[in-house]
């Protein structure tokens, strides 16, 4: 499903990324764990495809297009969803004209027919329920007055309403307390299925007690240095980074 | 031999028109004449003058014009103006009441409707209590040209203690085919605990040739009365507005209006609320959309006189394409008006490079226990929201249409009547497009 090859991206000037290699097939979690400054959120930035970041090298190829040329309004209807570490409060915009537009676009970028309205409430509902959002959050301008639990939960509810392909999950996990991450795990978990992949980056082993990944890598310095099975969290979680910087150094 | 004709100006033209055409003009002599007479003083402002620096009123007045009022236009033509079904409608065409376009039949208890000329030929006594009372011809000349010169416009009145829930509607419409200089003007008058809503509406029918529309509403709003106050200026590429709104409320009555700009060459808006008493409560909106080469300048002045009083100031724009909005709002906290509570607010988003902004609140306090503050901000549309719309699959375009309703829905979402604030939304949808 996504093929990352060679992957150089900088900002500003300032290289971050320094040749990321990762291949994900449908149905898999990945997990991509490193200390603050590593690359993670550049990383996912760069696949949602944030216009600040330049790649200079490499390339990205996503169910066999490139990603690199897509806009980010046709990543994310090709079925890239980036849950977004910090995400944003728009005023005056309701979460529902909202879902209703990108639900829109998306289906007219495909050349499907417009949702019918009931479909769009039925669905508005289901996933509601699914993902343990209140309704009358849902009812709000997006994100406007939200905790940060609300509006991580906030974007674990949007990704069940787009059914996206890949999902990446931005440090989803940070500010949740412990009922919350219970919360948006499981809605995560239900969320899963054979077509899908998912990517979770996170800085802490806690998350991936409830989403378990198939694979766990270590990006160090833009770097992956390290992969393996969801033990490597674990081993990780006890050692701490230092171990991982050693290992690389030595 | 050569005969050398002088050029008359639009100033000489003007008293030309206004000697010519006394026996068409409303008011009595003396008032017209002094009025004439302080518009001769003060003359048509340039950009010398400080208060029009910004927004050159003398070029919208070159070249040749009419002072003709005729009616032009079918009843089918105004009926889409109407767009709020269930309300009083007063159709002001080029300045004057008709009265076959208007609904005002069958009028509860306590509401007068009528024009200004029946008001007068009437002996009412509220008209001539009120009547010009207000906008002092002597601190400008656009609200001296009107006392001039105006031949009509609409009268309403809330007796005491009376309800209008219905929406009563003043449509003024220009429909000329040669260039045309017009001073339509209102006066309302809403008495002790009374309360209504009035909206005021600018558009132009069929219209050829540009209108200069000088039109003036004077609103009396007495004690524990609640007015809820409308303008919608529409008037396309040939409407030239100049809106003067004046205001004077007594002891705790409640007074919001909101002014909507959505498109016209040239719009200028002079409105003064002054708060003439205790406890009362001022609110005033505006949102402004400019595209093209528009011109729209809003002038506020809100003049606290006595303590114990609320005033609170939102206006917000959308600037495009060449176009140049002004604020300048004025608070003045009078020497008596110890407890004020007064602020103001003035946000712009700026959609091109050649746009332009000019924003100037100025705050003359003379009392020492008051609340006041201000601010004005301009920027452009914020990249992190637009990407996180793009992020979720909607394009750039929809993404900032997205945005720019947001932005104005702040202003959009004061407006209480329904039929009114979808109408509005429309038209603010459609000048995204």
């Amino acid at each position: 499903m996504l093929s990352i090859k060679n992957l150089h991206a900088s900002i500003d000037g300032k290289e971050i990324l320094k040749g990321i290699n990762l291949e994900i097939k449908e149905g898999e979690v990945h997990a991509i764990m490193g200390p603050n400054g590593s690359g993670k959120s550049t990383l996912a930035a760069v696949l949602a495809g944030r216009s600040e970041y330049d790649v200079t090298e490499g390339e990205i190829i996503y169910n066999g297009k490139n990603l690199l040329e897509l806009e980010a309004e046709d990543r994310a209807r090709e079925g890239v969803f980036l849950a977004f570490q910090y995400p944003v409060e728009i005023p005056g915009v309701s979460n529902i004209n909202f879902l209703k537009t990108a639900i829109g676009e998306i289906r007219a970028y495909k050349g499907l027919e417009p949702i019918k309205a009931k479909d769009f409430l039925m669905m508005l509902k289901e996933k509601q329920e699914l993902v343990e959002i209140d309704r009358a959050l849902v009812r709000r301008s997006i994100n406007e007055g939200f905790s940060g639990g609300e509006k991580k939960r906030n974007e674990i509810f949007q990704m069940a309403m787009l059914e996206p392909k890949l999902s990446i999950l931005d440090e989803t996990d940070s500010g949740l307390d412990i009922d919350a991450l219970r919360i948006v795990a499981n809605g995560v978990n239900k969320l899963k299925s054979e077509e899908n992949a998912t990517i979770i980056i996170t800085h802490y082993q806690r998350l991936l007690d409830y989403i378990i990944p198939d694979f766990v890598h270590i990006l160090h310095n833009g770097k992956i240095v390290k992969s393996g099975l969801k033990e490597l969290a674990l081993e990780l979680e006890e050692k701490g980074y230092d171990f991982i910087k050693e290992e690389v150094e030595a | 031999m050569e005969t050398v004709i002088k050029t008359r100006t639009i100033k000489d033209k003007l008293i030309f028109e206004f000697e010519n055409s006394k026996l068409f003009l409303f008011g009595s002599t003396q008032l017209r004449d002094n009025a004439m007479e302080s518009f001769y003083k003060q003359g048509i402002p340039t950009r010398k003058h400080e208060e029009y620096k910004y927004t050159r009123v003398d070029l919208m007045l070159k070249g040749e014009f009419d002072f003709s009022t005729n009616k032009n236009c079918s009843d089918a033509q105004i009926q889409p103006l109407k767009f709020l079904k269930d309300a009083y409608v007063v159709v002001i065409e080029n300045g004057v009441f008709v009265e076959g376009s208007s609904n005002v039949e069958n009028l509860p208890k306590g509401l007068t409707v009528c024009s200004l000329v029946d008001a007068e030929k009437s002996n009412s006594p509220v008209f001539e209590k009120h009547y010009a009372q207000y906008a002092d011809v002597k601190t400008d000349p656009f609200i001296a040209l009107n006392t001039a010169m105006t031949k009509d416009g609409a009268f309403i009145h809330i007796a005491k203690n009376v309800i209008i829930e219905k929406p009563i509607h003043i449509i003024h419409i220009s429909t000329t085919s040669v260039n045309t200089i017009i001073h339509p003007r209102n006066l309302i008058v809403i008495d002790e605990n009374a309360q209504a809503k009035i909206i005021e509406s600018f558009e132009t029918i069929s219209a050829t040739a540009k209108t200069v529309s000088n039109a003036l509403t004077e609103i009396v709003v007495d004690k524990n009365a609640i007015v809820d106050h409308y303008k919608i200026q529409d008037e396309k590429e040939l409407g030239y507005l100049v809106n003067t709104t004046q205001v004077i409320q007594q002891r705790q009555s409640v007074f919001s209006t909101h002014t909507f700009t959505l498109s016209g060459s040239l719009v200028r808006n002079n409105l003064t609320v002054v708060l003439d008493d205790e406890h009362i409560e001022s609110h005033l909106n505006g949102l402004y959309l400019t595209v093209g080469n528009q011109v729209v300048d809003n002038h506020t002045v809100v003049d606290h006189r006595k303590p114990n009083c609320n005033s609170n100031e939102l206006y917000k724009g959308i600037i495009e394409g060449k176009s140049t909005a002004t604020f300048n709002g004025k608070i003045f906290v009078r020497k008596d008006a110890q407890k004020t509570n007064a602020f103001q607010s003035n946000k712009n988003i700026l959609l091109s490079l050649a746009g332009t902004i000019n924003t100037k609140p100025q705050l003359e306090i003379y009392a020492d226990d008051v609340k006041c503050s201000h601010g004005s901000t301009t920027g452009k549309l914020d990249e992190a929201k637009i990407f996180y719309l793009r992020a979720r699959g909607i394009g750039l375009v929809n993404a900032k249409k997205l945005l720019m309703h947001a932005f104005a829905s702040e202003v959009v979402n004061t407006i209480k009547i329904e039929a009114l604030r979808e109408y509005v939304e429309e038209k603010i949808s459609k000048t995204f497009e």
